[in-house]
């Protein structure tokens, strides 16, 4: 096993939240463990508070933020005395920051809330400050940028802007021993997921995962990874029912199998 | 209430916190101003000549109809200047003076009293513009400041010739204006 | 139709698709490299944004200089509440003029008023000059795209048609050849008009000069050999300086075609000795935009379609999917304050990937307007709202796998829908996808067993 730079856990290290999406809970339950592991080896304290259901992203996306009212004051009960939340889904993270109702008499602790929850690659990278992480994984990783992390909560530069070019996951995932990046032809287009888009125009929504499965196909890239399962479960759909055969893993997996 | 008065009154009863105007900042630019405006008008799919390149293509091209209104090429109309812009329907060659030209974009500014008839530029088939190698600026900020407050009834500016890309986006040049640009540094 | 049932129509010629989405792509790829030349670029956008922004706080003062400074100049200024308005406006001048024939260059306020049919119904000979314009006219189809009216249709079929308009030979596709053609047939057009009508760019407040700005010299070719020129403006259009054109014009094209600048800008302060210049300034809607906190940001837009270009929907469902004048993101935040009910689904024919937002040279957040408007569109379920939600409702129901997803939240909106929906036999995410493997375990159960 490869030796890394484990932080002990300190006793009076911050106490983190970890905040695992629905669909995650059930069907990925394995992004969640791997997460959960990812930061305790970096020696975080993390809990996983019982009783999680749905931010209400569907509903809100949906045009019914009205009606995530109660989804939003639960979340907040229930995060509201930990240090940081962190969530491996950029997407969810996005909506309790900026789309979810605001709460009356839990104005402060929403408003805390916002800025002390994070998805997991910004997490390690501006709040750990993790500036490199020592694992091997010798595979060739095409990454596929949600929307909502990228342009959203910005975890890396968008191709629109003249901006430095930056990406907090491949930051992490670049100096792992034996893992080529797959530069794709267009580095950050949508997938087409797009929560309810998925159904409502759904024939869209395919020819969009078509396409930005043909960029990695393009590019031989042999697994594609995100961080986001919604836009992962999207184009695994696609590819499965094609035939194609790439892996799909989420970040939090690739580096929590890399560096153990 | 006139319509006039509906808009603004419904304007007026809208209440927009204020916000000010900011003031622009003097962008540059970096690199060799006359390099700069010869590339900007290359990819506009405009030509750059010196004087002399000039005088040398002028008479491969056997225009019959040239007016020229620049002050460097003082004997070169072959007609005069008609009161009516339908008369100049097969001009060959216009030559005018442009006041000054923009290096990031090629652009160059004419105003009526460099044009003599506002359809000149565009109903000519072929354009030449004359420009004192004296007069490029770096970005349209600079170039604004020269324009200042001119009072001109019409002022444009020239970047290139007539072009379209609206068959599947292939560049066409020549589309309803002239059919070329050629800019004479002087 | 909705949206969603038109880009199932265009995505069926799977291979006209796929061109569609490359060309615009590369157009906006074009755009994305010139912006990168420009080190201030992202300044820029800001300036322009926030100069946009002390507009639309000021709009009615600039409004009052910009006629005022209009007048003074000799130009005659018109105002319109309304589209209807704004035609007859048009319509009494050419009558006046006794003129049965104008030449328009590409102004998407005219399309938005219907001016084209309500004049041809009056008798009177509308020439579209832009050269994508005419061939969308000669199919008596609107533009599919504000800067590219006709990047729906291939050159054959342009071909084909300029073979039966213009006589051009059969089966001749060379663009430089059609294009040659069209110059021709429009000469005579530009030559015979004594009206020509333009857009406006921008609309400058301290000059009352207007600004028009074409790569093909259409607009010119019109107005400078017309008698009168009629300038419609939105009156949104307008910047408070001279000198703030520069933030617009170096913006504008490099966002609109990846070009620095466009080949003619022409600066109109005061129409030529014997000459008119008409202004007609339309709201049509601006104004009651522009009480919409949420929405007014939108008059920012200065038409440069790049948010059309960057679009991975409007790139592969074309611009005839969203049936509004305007279409892409910018059009779906406008359309629906103009009639909410007609274009209902358009603020949900978009993933909020924000890549319009991060395009848009004024910095307008079109993303999140989208987002706003479905929260609006959604409040009117009682009144006319009721067929999308329920389409939309039906959407998130039929999928099971958002059904299980979304548990107990779910369970209060259930509460308006009928069981029809609910069960609908159809299976939207699984036809054309697989489901993922249902694991053994939830993470809350594994989490329950290995942690607590």
């Amino acid at each position: 096993m490869l030796k890394i730079n484990l932080l002990p856990m300190k006793t009076n290290s911050p106490h983190v939240a970890l905040f695992i999406p629905c669909y995650v809970d059930q069907f990925y339950p394995k992004v969640g463990i791997a997460s959960l592991e990812l930061l305790e080896k970096l020696g975080c304290k993390v809990s996983y508070p019982a009783g999680q259901t749905c931010c209400g992203q569907p509903l809100a996306n949906a045009g019914y933020e009205r009606d995530t009212v109660g989804a939003t004051r639960h979340f907040i009960e229930l995060f509201k005395d930990f240090d940081y939340v962190v969530a491996p889904s950029g997407s969810c993270v996005l909506h309790v920051k900026d789309h979810s109702p605001s709460i009356s008499g839990l104005e402060k602790e929403q408003e805390e809330l916002h800025h002390k929850i994070f998805e997991l690659t910004e997490f390690i990278t501006d709040i750990l400050k993790v500036e490199k992480l020592r694992g091997s994984f010798p595979h060739r990783v095409g990454y596929h940028a949600s929307c909502h992390g990228q342009r959203g909560l910005r975890l890396a530069s968008s191709s629109e802007l003249n901006q430095t070019l930056f990406n907090k996951a491949q930051k992490l995932l670049e100096n792992l021993d034996g893992l080529e990046w797959v530069e794709l032809s267009r580095t950050d287009e949508c997938c087409g997921f797009g929560g309810t888009f998925a159904v409502t125009e759904e024939a869209l929504s395919i020819r969009m995962g078509k396409d930005r499965l043909e960029d990695h196909v393009l590019h031989q890239t042999e697994i594609i990874t995100g961080g986001d399962m919604s836009c992962i479960m999207h184009l695994e759909g696609i590819a499965t029912r094609n035939g194609q055969k790439m892996k799909f893993m989420h970040v939090a997996e690739i580096l929590n199998q890399a560096i153990s | 209430m006139s319509s006039r008065e509906k808009i603004l009154s419904a304007i007026r009863g809208i209440s927009i916190p204020q916000k000010s105007l900011p003031d622009v900042p003097d962008f540059r630019l970096s690199g060799d101003l006359e390099e700069g405006f010869i590339q900007s008008i290359l990819g506009n799919k405009g030509e750059v000549l010196s004087m002399d390149e000039f005088i040398r293509w002028l008479p491969s091209m056997h225009f019959s109809k040239v007016i020229s209104l620049s002050s460097h090429f003082k004997n070169y109309s072959t007609i005069t200047l008609p009161e009516d812009p339908h008369d100049l329907e097969d001009l060959g060659l216009a030559i005018l003076d442009g006041q000054f030209a923009v290096a990031e974009n090629g652009a160059i500014w004419l105003e009526d009293s460099n044009l003599g008839l506002r359809a000149l530029p565009f109903i000519t088939e072929h354009l030449v513009i004359v420009l004192d190698r004296n007069k490029l600026v770096e970005t349209m900020h600079q170039g604004y400041n020269l324009i200042g407050g001119a009072k001109s009834g019409f002022g444009l500016f020239i970047a290139g010739p007539s072009k379209t890309a609206d068959i599947e986006q292939s560049l066409v040049i020549g589309a309803h204006g002239a059919k070329s640009l050629r800019v004479v540094l002087v | 139709m909705s949206h969603p049932e038109n880009a199932t129509e265009f995505l069926k010629d799977q291979a006209k698709a796929k061109w569609h989405d490359e060309t615009l792509w590369f157009v906006r790829d074009k755009r994305d490299r010139i912006s990168k030349t420009i080190p201030e670029w992202e300044q820029l956008r800001e300036l322009a944004s926030q100069i946009k922004d002390n507009v639309l706080a000021n709009l009615g003062s600039y409004l009052e200089d910009f006629e005022r400074n209009a007048l003074q100049n000799g130009i005659i200024i018109h105002w319109a509440a309304d589209a209807e308005e704004h035609n007859q406006h048009v319509l009494r001048i050419l009558r006046e003029k006794n003129c049965k024939a104008i030449v328009k260059s590409k102004s998407i306020l005219t399309e938005e008023c219907h001016l084209n049919p309500y004049l041809e119904k009056e008798g009177i000979e509308v020439v579209d000059t832009d050269l994508g314009e005419r061939i969308v006219q000669f199919l008596n189809q609107p533009p599919s795209h504000i800067v590219l009216p006709a990047i729906h249709l291939k050159k054959g079929e342009i071909s084909e048609l300029f073979h039966q308009k213009l006589h051009t030979e059969k089966g001749n596709e060379d663009p430089t050849y059609l294009t040659q053609a069209a110059r021709i047939h429009l000469r005579e057009k530009f030559l015979g008009a004594k009206v020509a009508i333009t857009g406006v760019n921008f609309g400058i407040a301290e000059t009352g000069e207007f600004v028009v700005c074409t790569n093909e010299g259409n607009a010119d070719m019109g107005v400078h050999l017309a008698d009168v020129h009629i300038a419609c403006m939105g009156i949104e259009k307008i910047l408070p300086r001279r000198k703030d054109l520069a933030v617009f014009l170096r913006l504008l094209a490099r966002s609109a075609t990846g070009q620095p600048i466009t080949n003619y800008n022409s600066h109109f302060r005061s129409p030529s000795p014997g000459k008119e210049i008409h202004i007609i300034l339309v709201d049509n809607g601006r104004t009651a935009q522009l009480s919409r906190e949420k929405f007014k940001n939108s008059l920012k837009c200065i038409r440069c379609g790049a948010c059309m270009n960057t679009c991975p929907i409007y790139r592969r469902s074309g611009g005839f999917s969203y049936g509004s004048t305007v279409p892409g993101p910018i059009g779906s935040i406008l359309s629906p304050g103009l009639d909410m009910k007609k274009h209902s689904t358009l603020p949900f024919a978009s993933t909020l990937c924000g890549s319009c937002s991060d395009v848009c040279p004024v910095k307008i957040n079109i993303h999140e307007q989208l987002y706003e408007w479905r929260q609006e569109i959604t409040k009117t379920h009682g009144e006319f709202g009721k067929g999308l939600s329920m389409k939309l409702a039906s959407g998130i129901f039929k999928s099971p796998l958002a059904y299980k997803i979304s548990g107990s939240l779910m369970r209060s909106a259930l509460k308006a829908l009928p069981d029809s929906l609910i069960y609908h036999p159809l299976n939207t995410w699984g036809k054309s996808r697989n489901l993922p493997d249902t694991p053994n375990e939830t993470f809350q159960q594994w989490y329950k067993k290995n942690r607590s």
